[in-house]
């Protein structure tokens, strides 16, 4: 599977010239609202006619300019979830869903009503209007309804941009099982940190109607020069774990990870279920030595591979610990007091407390199948 | 109050044939009115002004004009009027067809207004989330479109019907006014008053016409209810 887009698009003053592709699970266009993403997935969708490109998904043409191909969106077969969910009011929850379904050939039905219903937990909708279901619960019948229309690829555009914290925190699972029980390759919009690097196996980072960055998510956001700044805070290390074990007398949990163990809040994940977790460089602290007497339970020894100019007063360094990379942004006045400087070695220390539920969720299964 | 409703056969016929030629105009109008509203709120080509403008001639022209430039085109030796005759059988001069078509025309403007109102209301975000689950453009417009836009198309209709039964200068140029061909009830009350004696039959008919044109306000109400409540858009 993979997502081709070489495009040209000027829109009055707004001019994009975007070029990427991905084979990724999930793949994240990230950047700062007015950077062209949602142009991008439109055109992907076929709601937007690019002036010149290509644009190709599993190695079927739907855009060539050059060959004069336009292939109108009803005959893409890929499935759109859109920021404002767009139920149809006039429809049952169930029409909705079914409304799909109807258009695709039988040969290439794939999605089964019952467990797309199952793993989106709208059993009990089904017969409610779109006017009495909540934003969350929206969402989840928008995801479903294009998800039952089968398609090849699946576009969400900021999904949960318009919900507040405890929705986002409502719907964020089902994105994942999404992600990690189902085949369909997935292209997600955002504009937040929190959101890709829990979501995302590959990020494409755009601003300006430029692509400015590309790769896998644990690579990607490190790039906290690239952040929007109004996000910067936001940023940091993307670590791939695992549950190790359950401490039930603090309601911790300890997840394994390269840089070693990591203690996080209690997670309601089995022992042995990937984990991802995200440590925004605020968050983490340096220790010229192995400190004693400190609060903070998670003392990761590394080595300082990179120092970099930050904002203002700060300093932005990277410790590879052990071969994952963990971010720490700390000001100059303290790297000149410990002396760092690269190749020294050091310990990063972060809080546990800092892991709240945004920093953490399901991660990718770790041996990737289709 | 058994006077209301000891009507006489002519009295009967001008009561039915109303009802017969506000519905077949009302009908007939429709697809066309729904062509025309699409065109108007969402085409962008050139002479959209000058459509507009002619959709709109019946409701500002003297009825007797409009009457009269029927005559004039559907009449027996008019251009439109011979061609129908001559290859469908369709005759319009001083038939019922005939004020049905001319009450058709003069509801015209206000069934597209309606009509054209409520397709600019539409979100057509849901019509592009519809092309993305596979629709086509007919099926959008079949499936998402048209039960959106009912409401107004019900209001755009009964408009329609309202009008017609109460249309009276245009019908009586093109189709004159002969009991039960072309008399509708404003030409019966019109006889009526024209005749020594005639303010009681004059008078029973108008309370009739009043009782028709309320029940279609109250079944369009009530159906305009009916929709929007199974709709509730956001």
């Amino acid at each position: 599977m993979s997502v081709r887009v070489d495009i040209g698009h000027r829109l009055g003053d707004f001019a994009i010239e975007a070029r990427f592709e991905s084979a990724g699970r999930l793949t994240a266009l990230f950047g700062p609202s007015g950077s062209g993403k949602t142009t991008l997935i439109n055109m992907i969708a076929g709601l937007i006619r690019p002036d010149k490109g290509r644009i190709e998904v599993e190695g079927r043409a739907l855009v060539d300019t050059d060959a004069g191909i336009f292939v109108p969106k009803h005959r893409r077969r890929i499935g759109m979830v859109f920021q404002d969910a767009r139920l149809f009011p006039h429809m049952s929850v169930a029409s909705n869903l079914r409304y799909g379904r109807w258009f695709t050939p039988a040969k290439e039905r794939y999605a089964d009503m019952d467990a797309v219903v199952d793993l989106l937990g709208i059993g009990p909708l089904l017969n409610r209007r779109p006017v009495k279901l909540s934003g969350g619960e929206k969402q989840r019948v928008a995801i479903g309804r294009a998800l039952l229309a089968s398609p090849r690829l699946l576009l969400m555009d900021e999904p949960l941009a318009s919900l507040d914290e405890a929705r986002k925190a409502e719907i964020l699972p089902y994105i994942e099982r999404l992600r990690d029980e189902t085949k369909i390759p997935i292209v997600y919009v955002s504009h937040s940190v929190a959101e890709v690097a829990r979501l995302a196996s590959d990020v494409v980072m755009l601003a300006q109607g430029k692509v400015v960055a590309g790769g896998p998510t644990e690579v990607v956001m490190q790039r906290l020069d690239l952040l929007p700044t109004e996000e910067r805070g936001e940023g940091g290390a993307v670590l791939d774990t695992k549950v190790l074990r359950h401490d039930e007398t603090f309601g911790m949990t300890v997840l394994v990870s390269a840089a070693g163990e990591i203690r996080v809040p209690r997670l309601a994940m089995k022992t042995g279920a990937p984990v991802r977790v995200r440590i925004r460089a605020r968050d983490v602290m340096i220790a010229a030595e192995k400190p004693t007497g400190l609060s903070a339970l998670n003392i990761l020894p590394g080595t300082i591979v990179a120092i970099r100019p930050g904002e203002g007063p700060a300093v932005e360094v990277d410790i590879d610990c052990n071969g994952a990379t963990v971010l720490a942004r700390i000001t100059e006045q303290s790297r000149q007091a410990l002396e760092l400087r690269l190749g020294g070695k050091v310990f990063a220390v972060v809080k546990t407390v800092s892991f709240d539920r945004a920093n953490t969720g399901a991660g990718l299964p770790l041996e990737v199948d289709g | 109050m058994t006077w209301l409703l000891d009507l006489t056969p002519d009295e009967w016929n001008a009561v039915r044939l109303s009802i017969k030629v506000a519905t077949v105009a009302m009908l007939a109008s429709l697809p066309p009115g729904i062509a025309i509203a699409l065109l108007l709120a969402r085409g962008q080509f050139w002479g959209k002004t000058l459509l507009n403008g002619v959709v709109h001639l019946p409701l500002i022209l003297p009825p007797v004009v409009t009457g009269y430039l029927l005559l004039l085109t559907f009449g027996k030796r008019g251009p439109a009027g011979a061609f129908l005759a001559e290859h469908f059988g369709i005759v319009f001069s001083f038939r019922w067809t005939g004020a049905a078509l001319a009450c058709g025309v003069m509801g015209f403007p206000l069934m597209v207004r309606a009509i054209r109102l409520s397709i600019e209301a539409v979100d057509r975000k849901m019509e592009a989330a519809a092309g993305t689950l596979g629709a086509n453009p007919l099926w959008v417009f079949a499936t998402i479109t048209l039960p959106l836009i009912l409401p107004g198309l019900i209001a755009g209709a009964i408009l329609a019907f309202a009008k017609a039964m109460g249309e009276f200068g245009a019908t009586i140029t093109f189709v004159s006014n002969i009991p039960n061909e072309t008399q509708t009830l404003p030409s019966a009350i019109y006889t009526f008053t024209q005749v020594p004696g005639g303010d009681e039959g004059a008078l029973r008919l108008t309370l009739i016409s009043v009782v028709i044109s309320m029940a279609a306000l109250v079944a369009s109400e009530v159906l305009a209810r009916r929709v929007g409540r199974r709709m509730d858009i956001e």
